[in-house]
């Protein structure tokens, strides 16, 4: 049987920090992912990654401070702590390893503005920050010689005696199903974005980790907390960084008038993301947009800015939209992005299942509380990755294999994947429970929100659980049969769905990215704790975990 | 908008394994991608078709084919744009590497190709406390070679790789080329002469044809049949003089420069060397057939008329690059 001390599933670049942390503290230390791990969805983030140095004037705290009110206090202020005074040793690490960050006229890392912070501490590899970090990561994981399994999706966390011993796993180029045996697993498997339709999220951000932990046990916190970004493509959902903001840019309205002074005086368009779309779907509703849409405006950024820092989403512009930001403005509108919430951890990635770790996008730490700001995504992976890697990788030393029968356990998994093969066809499609699914996601978790709403997608989910129970699968094959994985990722996807929807009707009040017209105020009185949710029997059962605060009393939140 | 997609098709498991043709007619938006036809293809019609695709957005490599017969990204290509005149769109797997199923191929030796240029930073000398130091013009220039996102498409259409699977290959050319330009990269003076070295073997820089079709089927702008020719300069410029390639790259301008034209029968007999026997015997086999099909060039090779004025622009061009 395959085996190793740490199991890291998802490469992008939590995954790949938190292997590599784990093979630098000795462990034998391996990673899976469904996708070679350049494909992985890290690749996604442009704008760049925060860090206060202190060598040209910064400080932790203020970096921290601006965190805190991005989240609307609803992060937790001592994980904010350890994740803002780990940045600056990161970044440079980050920049040793190769990354070609973009530089100042004496040669040294260069800055831009970005959402919601007071100075610009934003490090940036021109508009394609996540994409450098990524391939920069990926060639450590090369030098590391660690153990690579490239295209095996996970289907299932194999438990005996109440613990997680490893995991079963499907080679998606022959199908064939084996076990992995691992003393621990460290859950790098990113967000959910692909239950929203649309979304700015990759085809593969399906919510696995957060639903095989969820399964096994594991508690989601924050789960309601879903970012919809600002400056989405029309038509496709694609992301346009907020760099261009960062840089200058303006937002529009469809008479080519600035209307972010309504909603933030002196922040404008860099007010923090929740701000901003709340401000556009505001305008939007009230009529003053075109064709559902604001509009993103560069034009006086002039042309040779916008090719040396903003190049990629020009691309993207034109290719997706036929609309050339040097030229003209382009249609934007707000779209979900990114998930605050996951699989509930410690500072050290541990999660409350024994040996079962989570970083990154599909972790809740909870460093983002209530919405993320711009940039912190990128520092979040590095930090807590390698915090994971590093305290699996010492756990690891103490902890002996959990010994348990590969053979039943392969079988029952064959036999659960066979099933899902065998359905009869019926009329009903993948595709077509997942739009649904999306669609009734972003028609009532989206920007603004409300009670009726939220139960209609309630009573949606029950029915699409119903059909996904019966859904056929075209392809009987063995050999890459991506028509069984996006089935086994729908289930993903609809158990977090699920999550969501029960905690966003829970909270009971408006704070960060939820925002609820039924419940406009925040309520810090009753509702500053995180939700908690746990599998139960009739599915997702809420408890509470109260805010940590150190050294920043809540306030109004003004931008 | 109306659109049939012509798509290559092949699957290990048939009776007969064989690849073979199907059309889908579907209808898809105005400004869909030929991505978005064949996620509707997947989705709504036939879930056998399999795919590697992910991000939408030309930035996670996955879904190179070949789209009427040239690599490109199919999230990247209009379906408007892609389609002929019958409305029809023909999709293939990308060439070069070998097929695993329908347009899914196999990147294995893609991937162990770029493991060989040792693809990570290697200073020789102490990390700096804090940031390396280095010009923004620097980074900008390997930016817009790390740019690349690893997609295949330039390996795809690769002349060289198609007849000779030994070839490094664009990609990780361009990618040793990125260490090679890093001035964090190798001795204080940023050379990577090991790196240099390394790569002017056999299968390396020098074997690049120059055709450019790297450059015309990369998404990215990366252009890396340029980064080969930096590559090698900078190999001449390390005085790595003493292989096939840079002999040859020599002896080429060392004959132009002299008669103005090509000297096609000198050149090969120089570049090898008039004393390497074993090499010059190797030739034996296409000089036969050279001379057989009356192509065999000329013994007695002629100046071009008005050479002098020639020469004196190639010593200024040369005198030029040395600047």
């Amino acid at each position: 049987m395959l085996e190793h001390d740490v199991l890291v599933i998802g490469a992008g670049l939590a995954g790949m920090r938190a292997a590599i942390a784990a093979q630098a503290g000795g462990a034998n230390a391996a990673i899976i992912s469904k996708v070679h791990p350049v494909r992985s969805h890290s690749n996604a983030a442009q704008g760049g990654i925060n860090a206060a140095l202190t060598d040209r004037g910064d400080e932790w705290e203020e970096h921290a401070y601006d965190t805190v009110k991005g989240s609307d206090f609803l992060g937790d202020q001592d994980a904010i702590e350890v994740m803002c005074k780990s940045a600056g040793q990161a970044l440079i690490d980050m920049e040793h390893m190769g990354v070609t960050f973009n530089r100042d006229d004496e040669g040294r890392l260069g800055t831009r503005a970005f959402g919601g912070q007071r100075r610009a501490r934003t490090f940036f590899v021109g508009d394609f920050t996540g994409q450098a970090l990524l391939h920069v990561m990926f060639e450590q994981l090369i030098k590391s010689g660690i153990r690579s399994y490239e295209e095996w999706f996970v289907t299932s966390l194999i438990e005996e005696d109440g613990r997680v011993c490893g995991v079963m796993a499907l080679e998606i180029r022959t199908g064939q199903i084996q076990a992995i045996r691992s003393k621990a697993v460290i859950l790098c498997t990113g967000g959910s974005g692909r239950l929203f339709e649309p979304s700015t999220n990759a085809l593969i951000v399906t919510g696995d980790g957060m639903a095989l932990a969820y399964n096994a046990g594991a508690r989601l916190m924050d789960m309601e907390m879903v970012q919809y970004h600002p400056t989405t493509l029309a038509g496709s959902g694609v992301l346009i960084s907020e760099a261009a903001r960062g840089e200058g840019a303006h937002l529009l309205d469809k008479n080519g008038d600035r209307f972010m002074e309504k909603y933030a005086p002196n922040m404008m368009e860099l007010a923090s993301r929740d701000v901003v779309s709340r401000a556009e779907q505001t305008e939007i509703n009230a009529g003053n947009g075109t064709n559902g849409c604001m509009f993103l405006d560069c034009r006086h950024l002039g042309a040779a800015l916008i090719m040396e820092k903003l190049s990629q989403i020009r691309e993207i512009g034109i290719d997706l939209a036929g609309a050339d930001m040097i030229k003209e403005p382009i249609p934007i509108r707000p779209g979900m992005h990114y998930m605050m919430g996951g699989i509930k951890t410690d500072v050290d990635g541990q999660t409350n299942l024994p040996g079962v770790y989570a970083a990154g996008e599909c972790a809740c730490v909870s460093v983002h509380g209530g919405n993320r700001l711009g940039a912190n995504s990128l520092l979040d992976t590095i930090v807590f990755g390698q915090r994971s890697g590093d305290h699996a990788a010492a756990a690891c030393r103490s902890a002996e294999f959990v010994e348990f029968d590969a053979d039943a356990a392969v079988k029952r998994e064959k036999e659960r994947i066979q099933h899902v093969l065998d359905r009869p066809q019926n009329g009903d499609r993948v595709g077509a429970v997942r739009l649904g699914m999306g669609e009734s996601m972003n028609k009532n978790l989206a920007v603004y929100r409300n009670q009726t709403g939220m139960e209609e997608t309630l009573r949606d989910l029950k029915t699409l659980k119903e059909r996904y129970a019966q859904v056929p699968v075209d392809n009987k094959g063995a050999t890459f049969n991506t028509d069984l994985i996006f089935a086994m990722e729908l289930g993903f996807m609809l158990d977090c769905a699920e999550t969501i929807t029960a905690s966003a009707l829970d909270r009971k009040d408006s704070r960060g990215a939820q925002s609820r017209t039924d419940f406009p105020d925040r309520d810090d009185e009753n509702w500053m704790k995180h939700i908690v949710a746990a599998k139960g029997a009739e599915g997702p059962e809420i408890s509470y975990l109260p805010v940590s605060v150190t050294q920043w009393t809540p306030e109004e939140r003004k931008y | 908008m109306d659109v049939t997609l012509n798509i290559r098709r092949f699957d290990p498991e048939a009776d007969r394994p064989e690849a073979f043709w199907q059309e889908y007619p579907v209808t898809i938006e105005d400004n869909a991608t030929v991505l978005d036809a064949l996620i509707k293809i997947r989705e709504e019609v036939d879930g056998t078709l399999s795919l590697r695709c992910s991000c939408r957005s030309s930035i996670c490599g996955s879904c190179a084919v070949r789209i009427n017969g040239h690599a490109a990204l199919a999230c990247k290509t209009q379906a408007s744009t892609a389609m002929k005149a019958d409305n029809v769109i023909t999709v293939e797997p990308a060439g070069v590497m070998p097929v695993i199923k329908d347009l899914v191929v196999d990147f294995d030796l893609f991937w162990d190709k770029i493991r060989a240029v040792e693809p990570y930073l290697q200073p020789e000398g102490p990390e700096p406390e804090t940031e390396y130091i280095a010009s923004n013009e620097a980074m900008l220039h390997l930016s817009s070679v790390t740019a690349c996102i690893m997609c295949g498409s330039c390996v795809s259409d690769c002349t060289v790789l198609e007849v000779d699977p030994t070839f490094l290959g664009p990609a990780a050319l361009a990618k040793a080329y990125r260490f090679t330009a890093d001035p964090r990269d190798g001795d204080a003076g940023g050379v990577s002469k090991k790196r240099l070295g390394d790569l002017t073997k056999a299968s390396g820089m020098w074997d690049c044809t120059r055709c450019t079709e790297c450059v015309v089927a990369c998404p990215k702008g990366v252009a890396p049949m340029d980064r080969i020719m930096a590559l090698r300069d900078q190999a001449l410029a390390a005085g790595l003089t003493n292989s096939n390639g840079a002999r040859h790259a020599e002896v080429f301008g060392e004959l132009v420069g002299h008669s103005g034209s090509l000297d096609e029968l000198r050149l090969p007999v120089k570049t090898v060397g008039m004393t390497n026997i074993p090499a010059l015997l190797g030739f034996l086999p296409v000089g036969i057939r050279a001379f057989i099909h009356g192509k065999m060039p000329s013994p007695i090779h002629k100046n071009i008329e008005g050479v002098e004025g020639f020469r004196k622009v190639f010593e200024k061009v040369e005198e030029s690059e040395k600047e």
